[in-house]
């Protein structure tokens, strides 16, 4: 292979590649999308198999708390994307009050949550319980697969708000700004992942009674 | 490490940065250092895998007890395949040698994350750190075999937990190799160097890379079920929770099976590279190699369950998966049939990169057409979990992969250290590892086929001639490594210095880099032309290279 | 390794009011999967929530995370993943669909 020069040397070891940037922010959903990918796939085999039981375990879930968890979860994901035109405008203090709102909604979703586990628990359905070793296989099943999937999407919350509060912390300190907010840009990319694994959570867990 | 300079146009092991010494080692973002520091660490654990295999032979040299329990025996199968699978084979050619050489060959002076590139080995190296104490931990070392297989890994009372979440950690390591490769490939190539312009290495990491991304998360969230199951026993896969065991082992396989390919393919790039050097001649049919890659990684997605047959799956999936199997050997065929055409009528040079890419071919060979007798369903059930299996997984992995791993080491040793070792010894080293390696495995095959089941402790008598003969090979094995390894650590220090920049006539771009690389690799930034094995010096004859022509 | 000019990638911006009408569009159709699943369609119950569910991901995927104005790659690589997940499944069921019966 013949190699002549023609680009004046290498000066910088490390360049600024945005679209790389999110092309690997990107890569890295397929494999956040496939983590909940494994456990959506125990899940389709188990309701195939167990399908009776598990409609007589949804019947257990609150579906107005699912459905106001959706809801929050979608408006967060607009107010992040809302910070992102913000910032390209210049419009810093814009920006900085829909990321802090995305935070608010994060932590009301969190909460929410909190409730609603709580009430389960209370009621002495968790994993383990004697309550819940009475029912049927199918049912010890389902709420196996709520407490580690809604767990696991819960947990993924908290990262997000720990990402987006640092992205804060950026945007405050003008190192995210109108002509670099890639890094904005990616933890937007991820907290819309996470809305997406919820948008299919949600009927999955609450809808099928 | 002569000169000490902050000159970016010195060779990468004497540039010093911000720290120096072992620091400037361990905390490098340099991509070389980087392989070079997977090289050694895959290296340590490599001597560890070695070990428990030895012993294991050893023990199984005689019917009965030989040298160790039957639990300890438990434990050396397990930790030699969790060891010599997520540390040795998986991270073995993309993490060493696709860091070093991945950059270099499309023209660029570093991965496109340097710093994550980094994380992925500290990942690497607190995994492998895990599944070694996860032995010495109370409650013994795990005895789960590599597969963690459900119900047994969640009853067992040896430290499982440990070894899975280690399991977890390499995985999220090789993860992250894997997307860094796909990102620089798609985003760092040289002006001119367009996918078909690639070197067919870098082929098949990048197809090797998305297997990484998209499988390993798969058997990431199942490990993590188990270790749920057994802390907070959440139902899952346990039967006595109403889950089924053999979901477990489907969605281990989902990601299990297609990292055979993840360890293999890395390795067939290695030997597109050599083949054509040695031969000096193009390589015969590039773009079939090229898609082979592909093509592997894609049908290799999609076999899995052909590890199931025995375990009650339904006759539909059979059959289905067996087909499947049957499909996968296409494209390997492909790439073989390509290799060997590459090399008629070539001006060969029997250097010892050669001998071992040509130890690959015959090893591979022989591993894969055992695996199409496996992959039809009646052969499978008379021979399922015998050491025919052993035999068949070490011809492809050990015989393929490993000798893809010595391959790769001989054929860029001299460029990445500039230090030739002698080439006497490493021929010898080839000839009595190959001695060993047939002597080591073949009678598996035999043993297996006369019913020896794998992973047994104990046997009948009438096995013993074979498992003497095995065992005796594995001694020999362990010669071959040992004079192949002292031959090339010794170069480091004795070896002929090597400063020419292409001493095999080699046409990558690798081959046009000082020796040592430069920091950012290449003294100017290179512009591409022409594609990658275009021998215009020594053409054989004309209608093959305009066969080529891209 | 020059500075190209790939990193303002955004040529035809789209303003508040793009993505406020997707945010409207998401919460009727959340208010539609809800009202849905308490009719009974047997077995189609859950198919119509699953595929309310995968519009909306659609939208979410197509607006929100910007695959409408990156550059084609992006949208194959999105396809890619989601077919290796679609084919484990299909492969998944050619064994549970016709287990014994």
């Amino acid at each position: 292979m013949s190699t002549t020069s023609s680009a004046p040397g290498v000066e910088t070891h490390i360049h600024r590649d945005d679209e790389g940037s999110r092309l690997g922010m990107w890569l890295f959903l397929f494999t956040e999308l496939l983590l909940f990918g494994g456990m959506f796939l125990v899940y389709a085999v188990y309701k195939f198999t167990h399908a009776e039981e598990f409609h007589l375990a949804a019947k257990e879930l609150n579906t107005l708390f699912g459905a106001l968890n959706t809801i929050i979860l979608l408006t967060s994901s607009l107010t992040m994307v809302l910070a992102i035109v913000a910032i390209k405008r210049g419009q810093k203090y814009l920006s900085l009050f829909f990321q802090l709102m995305t935070l608010a909604m994060a932590l009301g979703f969190l909460v929410n949550k909190y409730f609603e586990w709580m009430a389960k628990i209370s009621h002495g359905i968790y994993p383990g319980s004697e309550q819940l070793l009475e029912k049927s296989n199918g049912e010890i099943l389902f709420f196996g697969l709520y407490y580690v999937m809604t767990g696991l999407h819960g947990l993924h919350i908290v990262i997000g708000m720990a990402v987006i509060a640092y992205m804060t912390w950026f945007t405050w300190k003008d190192k995210i700004n109108q002509d670099q907010y890639v890094r904005l840009e990616s933890a937007g990319l991820y907290w819309h992942l996470v809305d997406i694994i919820w948008i299919f959570l949600f009927p999955l867990f609450y809808l099928i009674s | 490490m002569s000169s000490s300079t902050n000159d970016v146009n010195v060779s990468y092991l004497d540039y010093k940065g911000k720290h120096s010494g072992l620091l400037g080692w361990i905390l490098s973002v340099d991509h070389k250092r980087i392989g070079i520091l997977y090289l050694i660490s895959m290296m340590v654990f490599f001597t560890v895998g070695v070990t428990f295999g030895f012993l294991m032979r050893l023990e199984l040299i005689a019917p009965g007890r030989t040298i160790v329990d039957p639990q300890t025996y438990n434990s050396f199968f397990t930790l030699h395949g969790i060891i010599m699978i997520f540390l040795f084979i998986i991270p073995g050619l993309p993490a060493v040698f696709g860091n070093f050489f991945l950059p270099i060959m499309i023209g660029a002076a570093d991965v496109a994350f340097p710093r994550l590139n980094l994380l992925s080995w500290w990942l690497f190296i607190i995994g492998g750190l895990l599944a070694i104490i996860s032995v010495f931990l109370p409650g013994g070392a795990p005895d789960t075999g590599w597969t963690f297989y459900i119900p047994y890994s969640v009853r067992t009372t040896t430290n499982v937990i440990p070894a899975l979440i280690a399991a977890f950690i390499l995985g999220f390591s090789s993860i992250l190799t894997g997307l860094n490769f796909v990102v620089t490939v798609h985003r760092l190539r040289a002006p001119g160097m367009t996918f078909f312009k690639m070197p067919l290495f870098i082929w098949s990491l990048y197809s090797t890379a998305w297997i990484q991304v998209l499988a390993t998360p798969i058997i990431g969230i199942t490990l993590l079920l188990v270790v749920a199951e057994r802390t907070l026993s959440v139902g899952i896969f346990d039967p006595a929770l109403g889950g089924d065991p053999v979901l477990f082992q489907h969605l281990f396989w989902i990601y299990s099976h297609p990292a055979v390919y993840i360890m293999i393919l890395p390795a067939m790039g290695v030997v597109s590279e050599i083949i054509p050097v040695f031969s000096q001649r193009t390589i015969f049919g590039y773009k079939f190699i090229a898609f082979s890659s592909l093509a592997i990684a894609f049908l290799g997605s999609l076999v899995w369950a052909h590890h199931m047959f025995t375990a009650g799956m339904s006759g539909v999936a059979m059959i289905v998966f067996s087909v499947l199997t049957f499909l996968v050997s296409i494209p390997s065929a492909i790439k073989v049939f390509n290799w060997v055409s590459t090399l008629y009528k070539g001006s060969i040079l029997t250097d010892p990169p050669l001998l071992f890419a040509l130890g690959f071919i015959f090893l591979f060979s022989i591993g894969g057409f055992t695996g199409l007798i496996q992959g039809a369903l009646s052969v499978n059930l008379h021979i399922h979990d015998t050491s025919f299996i052993v035999a068949h997984f070490h011809y492809v992995m050990f015989g393929g992969t490993g000798f893809g791993i010595f391959a790769a080491m001989h054929y860029w040793w001299p460029k990445m250290f500039g230090r030739m070792y002698n080439k006497v010894v490493a021929k010898t080293g080839f000839w009595v590892l190959f001695v060993g390696f047939n002597l080591l495995y073949f009678p598996m095959f035999v043993m297996g086929w006369l019913g020896m089941p794998r992973r047994y402790y104990d046997y009948l008598p009438e096995f013993q001639i074979y498992h003497m003969l095995s065992t005796v090979g594995s001694w020999i094995l362990i010669t071959g490594l040992l004079i192949m390894f002292i031959n090339l650590f010794n170069a480091l220090k004795n070896g002929k210095k090597v400063t020419e920049e292409n001493i095999w006539n080699g046409e990558t771009l690798e081959w046009s880099t000082p020796t040592p690389p430069f920091l950012f690799n290449f003294k100017e930034a290179p512009t591409v032309e022409s594609g990658p094995y275009e021998y215009k010096r020594n053409e054989v004859s004309e209608t093959e290279v305009k066969e080529e022509k891209v | 390794m020059s500075e190209h000019n790939t990193n303002d990638h955004k040529n035809h911006d789209h303003g508040y009011g793009h993505y406020i009408l997707i945010w409207f569009a998401l919460l009727i159709l959340t208010g539609l999967t809800v009202a849905v699943a308490g009719i009974d369609f047997g077995n189609l119950t859950i198919i119509t929530a699953l595929a309310i569910a995968s519009l909306k991901s659609f939208l979410v995927l197509k607006v929100f995370m910007h695959l409408e104005v990156e550059k084609r790659v992006f949208t194959v690589f999105v396809y890619t993943s989601l077919f290796f997940l679609t084919v484990s499944l299909i492969l998944l069921f050619s064994d549970y669909s016709f287990l014994q019966g």
